[in-house]
């Protein structure tokens, strides 16, 4: 066999072995058969192992042979070609692709291993798995994607396993409150980023990543786009981009995301599923290299987001939520590199950043037990210095910013009183005469059992 | 025409008319339920014999084999053709499963003969193409679920207003428009039989019946009165052909409204059935929206989602039927913890209502696809308001998923998990949700070649109505 199919052959393993995962464990659940622990850690291992391995021996061979760029095509999953629509698997092997699947298998890896341990006999351990299974198929497939399709797919399958992790338990109100609000913005990129991906087969034809952005491998292609077009996708790209990273309006989901167990938040929040957003802008970067009007609003979006973050995150109590704000910092850093133009910055900043945040949210529950040694051994708290550019704030300054974030930028609250209220008001009035229309017509004064939304302003109220 | 090489579709039709006779007499309400299934599997079986029949004929329509109507009346009034041909099977595998998954404490609620009568009257619809004949088999349809309404002795003025209505305008607009030497009087003609569709198929403001119907109707039988989308199929067959491009333009942007302002409903509901009706409500707007695009993506599109809406919300539904016979009507304005009890129906709910959204690798993904893209071709804000309707579906979904299954423990003293007739229901239908989803291209080739025969049918039908004119 030449060298090529062998690259074919551990490419496809390493693209469906987390798939091939999350069908199994999906399916015993479905049909109420569950795997014991032991099966289902087993499984997890081997998966990840195969499709590791798969991915070093692939990249051995990019090295060897002195390939920069390798596609594993699987066809059209649909084709109607009278009409030019089609969805088309395809992965691809680059200098962008590779550290990223390399990075969400030997995090999910660890992470997963730990996990195993960390929800022994836990009455959601399946739940959790199978969830797990769908982000790391979802990782792999958006990694690996060589189609604006098959990186939607991987990005769905990511969105909806991190809102159902963020609601694992799902005994208390809390966690599923926060899931809820997690899907939400989720939603809301996805639809901005399937209306990119609408527009780029319009205006191209089709949603292959090596046709759109020329013949050269990443990053050095050229977007076959007009500046104009090239604009108009990029604002949606960064519209789903900024909701799936918490970027600026979007950042209220990401310490609400922390209520899940400490693996996933640890998985989906500091390392992987809040760099996806990142990771699309680099996929993309020819097409935003086009429009330097787009740029500059990456830009300022990730600086805005930076700062916002920064402080943000010296006022939280708690060290799931100053570590999901320090991620945001840095990710939004990592934005303003994209934005610049420094992919290949980005990119290692991204993955120091992923594997950095990891250990720390991982050591977490422990980092506290240290301090509290520490500061009992020397019979004070620690102490915490203000920065230096605070220092020079007057104090009322200093105490608005404070509560600005304390209060997490007001964003949620804005969002809130003006998008969310009004809309919950105004369609419960409608309900309301709908339910008055129907009596009246029936001529029944018979109470429903529907009654309008109190007048609260949020999904949850009760 | 072709010829299939059995008389399926009038037994397909007279089967189940006849098994609801006998079934009638039966007053054990176990016999009953296994008669009605019998018949109902039977029915299946005799659809799916005529979809393979038809398949190998490799026709766009055939009929029946000892043609009895034709003989009688001396017309092919039954047939099947590329747009029925799969939607019989589905309709009689939605009925069947429907009684499959009746958990027994709904046996004395849900009349199995009833159902049958409902099955021949739906499959009837779904086989014929004459205008006249049509209408009336719509207007039958609609007794099984008058006579359930009045056997629980619930209102029923707001279904016999809307439902007479449109049964009336369908006449109306249909005589007018034969009968009219003049462009403006086809012109009326047409616009009645808009009206009347819409109303049909639920479009707002004339869609309170379909709320109305799951307040005060057995919900199995509600559910199964609407998801075959009977209103749908009458513009496939009464409006599509005949019907100008502005005609159809209002209707897109009536049925766009309507899913839109259904999507935002959803979101706020809180009661189980009126939440299931607006997410329907949204849905079947969103399958008239691409069936008035008229172009072959569009029309693809909106065939495929009818095929995914009516599996994942007759999924959908009778996740919430089975979670109502133990709990009783829930209220969605709390949360209820069901999780740990029927871990099956949580993850069935999950699959069925991403699947109506078309939630990637499921069957409702390439439709939405298709159908968001003619939408932007139709329009870019066309196209934003289906991605935004069916975002709010979405976030509407999950709300519903976590108010009834998360958010608290619920303590019972009895186990409320699933029965086996439940799980094989479950099972049947996660099979093909998500069958369909990972290997679509057999069903959208098939839903494309119907798209391209309807605007090959629609063009040559046009064609004399404009000649007059000229």
């Amino acid at each position: 066999m030449n060298v090529a199919l062998w690259t074919q052959i551990f490419g496809i393993v390493a693209a469906l072995c987390p798939a091939i995962l999350l069908l199994l464990l999906g399916f015993r659940l479905l049909i109420n058969r569950p795997m014991s622990e032991l099966i289902v850690g087993r499984c997890l291992k081997a998966a990840v192992g195969m499709s590791l391995v798969s991915s070093l021996v692939v990249l051995v061979i990019m090295l060897a042979t002195g390939s920069r760029r390798e596609f594993i095509d699987f066809g059209d999953m649909v084709a109607i070609h009278d009409v030019h629509f089609h969805f088309h698997m395809k992965f691809v092997f680059d200098r962008l692709s590779v550290p990223m699947v390399l990075l969400s298998l030997v995090l999910c890896g660890t992470v997963g291993t730990f996990g195993l341990s960390y929800l022994h006999r836990d009455a959601g351990f399946q739940r959790f798995f199978v969830c797990f299974a769908m982000f790391l198929t979802g990782m792999t497939f958006a990694s690996l994607a060589g189609t604006i399709e098959t990186l939607f797919l991987g990005w769905e399958l990511v969105g909806l396993s991190s809102a159902l992790l963020v609601a694992y338990f799902h005994e208390r109100s809390a966690p599923v409150t926060n899931g809820l609000r997690v899907w939400s913005v989720y939603r809301l990129a996805d639809a901005a980023f399937l209306a990119a991906a609408i527009a780029l087969h319009h205006q191209t034809g089709g949603g292959d990543f090596g046709i759109l952005m020329g013949d050269e491998p990443w990053p050095a292609g050229t977007a076959s786009l007009s500046s104009g077009t090239a604009f108009l996708v990029g604002t949606f790209l960064l519209i789903a981009a900024a909701g799936k990273s918490g970027l600026v309006p979007f950042s209220g989901w990401l310490p609400r995301a922390m209520e899940g167990p400490t693996p996933s938040s640890a998985i989906f929040y500091g390392a992987l599923s809040v760099h996806l957003g990142a990771f699309l802008l680099l996929r993309a970067s020819p097409i935003l290299d086009q429009s330097t009007l787009l740029c500059a609003m990456i830009v300022i979006l990730g600086f805005v987001s930076a700062v916002f973050a920064a402080l943000a995150g010296r006022v939280q109590t708690d060290i799931k939520s100053a570590l999901a704000f320090a991620s945001l910092t840095q990710v939004s850093i990592i934005v303003v590199e994209i934005g610049l133009g420094l992919q290949y910055l980005a990119l290692v900043h991204l993955i120091g950043h992923a594997c950095m945040r990891s250990l720390q949210l991982l050591r977490a529950p422990t980092l506290l037990r240290d301090y509290k040694t520490m500061e009992n051994a020397i019979g004070e708290s620690l102490d915490h210095e203000l920065p230096r550019v605070l220092a020079w704030l007057g104090v009322s300054t200093q105490r608005k910013l404070y509560r600005a974030a304390m209060e997490r930028g007001y964003m949620d609250s804005i969002l809130d009183e003006v998008v969310v209220g009004p809309f919950l008001r105004l369609f419960s009035i409608f309900n309301c005469w709908e339910q008055s229309w129907t009596r009246w017509l029936n001529g029944s004064e018979k109470p429903s059992l529907s009654t309008p939304l109190p007048q609260g302003s949020k999904l949850n109220d009760e | 025409m072709n010829e299939l090489h059995f008389p399926w579709l009038e037994l397909c039709i007279l089967f189940p008319a006849l098994a609801a006779l006998w079934i009638g007499r039966i007053r054990d309400e176990s016999q009953s339920h296994s008669a009605g299934l019998a018949a109902a599997g039977t029915t299946l079986f005799l659809t799916i014999a005529g979809w393979i029949d038809f398949e190998t004929l490799f026709s766009f329509e055939a009929h029946d084999h000892w043609d009895v109507v034709k003989y009688l009346i001396g017309r092919d009034e039954f047939v099947i053709d590329k747009l029925n041909a799969p939607l019989l099977p589905l309709t009689a595998l939605l009925y069947f499963l429907t009684m499959l998954a009746t958990p027994r404490v709904k046996l004395g609620k849900f009349s199995f003969g009833l159902a049958l009568l409902s099955l021949s009257s739906t499959l009837a619809v779904l086989s014929c193409k004459e205008t006249w004949l049509l209408i009336a088999l719509i207007g039958i349809n609609s007794i099984p679920m008058y006579v359930d309404l009045r056997s629980r002795q619930k209102p029923t003025r707001v279904f016999i207003f809307h439902i007479g209505l449109s049964t009336l305008l369908m006449i109306a607009g249909a005589a007018l428009y034969q009968s009219s030497a003049t462009d403006a009087g086809r012109g009326a003609g047409i616009v009645l039989l808009v009206v009347a569709v819409l109303i049909r198929s639920g479009c707002s403001p004339l869609h309170c019946w379909i709320a109305d119907l799951f307040e005060n109707a057995a919900f199995g039988n509600a559910l199964l009165f609407i998801t075959p989308l009977v209103g749908a199929y009458a513009t496939m067959r009464l409006v599509l052909p005949i019907a100008p491009d502005w005609a159809l333009r209002s209707i897109a942007i009536l049925s766009l409204a309507t899913a839109f302002y259904a999507s935002c409903m959803t979101v706020i509901q809180v009661d189980s059935r009126r939440f299931f009706c607006f997410l329907f409500l949204s849905h079947s707007a969103l399958v008239l929206v691409g069936l008035e695009t008229a172009t072959p993506i569009g029309l693809t599109g909106a065939l495929c989602v009818w095929f995914s809406v009516s599996l994942s919300l007759t999924g959908l539904g009778l996740t919430l039927r089975c979670v109502e016979a133990r709990t009783g009507p829930m209220a969605l304005n709390r949360y209820h913890g069901m999780y740990s009890h029927m871990p099956h129906l949580a993850g069935f709910f999950l699959l069925t209502g991403l699947s109506a959204i078309g939630f990637p690798c499921t069957i409702g993904f390439t439709g939405t696809e298709l159908l968001i893209e003619a939408a932007l071709e139709f329009s870019p804000w066309v196209g934003g308001v289906v991605v935004l309707s069916t975002a709010l579906n979405s976030i509407a979904i999950l709300r519903v998923y976590f108010r009834i299954f998360t958010g608290t423990t619920h303590h019972s003293t009895i186990p409320l998990g699933t029965i086996p007739s439940e799980r094989i229901a479950i099972m049947t239908f996660s099979i093909l949700l998500i069958g369909a989803g990972l290997w679509p291209q057999p069903g959208v080739h098939s839903r494309y070649d119907a798209a391209i025969e309807l605007l090959d049918h629609r063009d040559v039908t046009k064609q004399p109505a404009v000649e007059p004119a000229n």
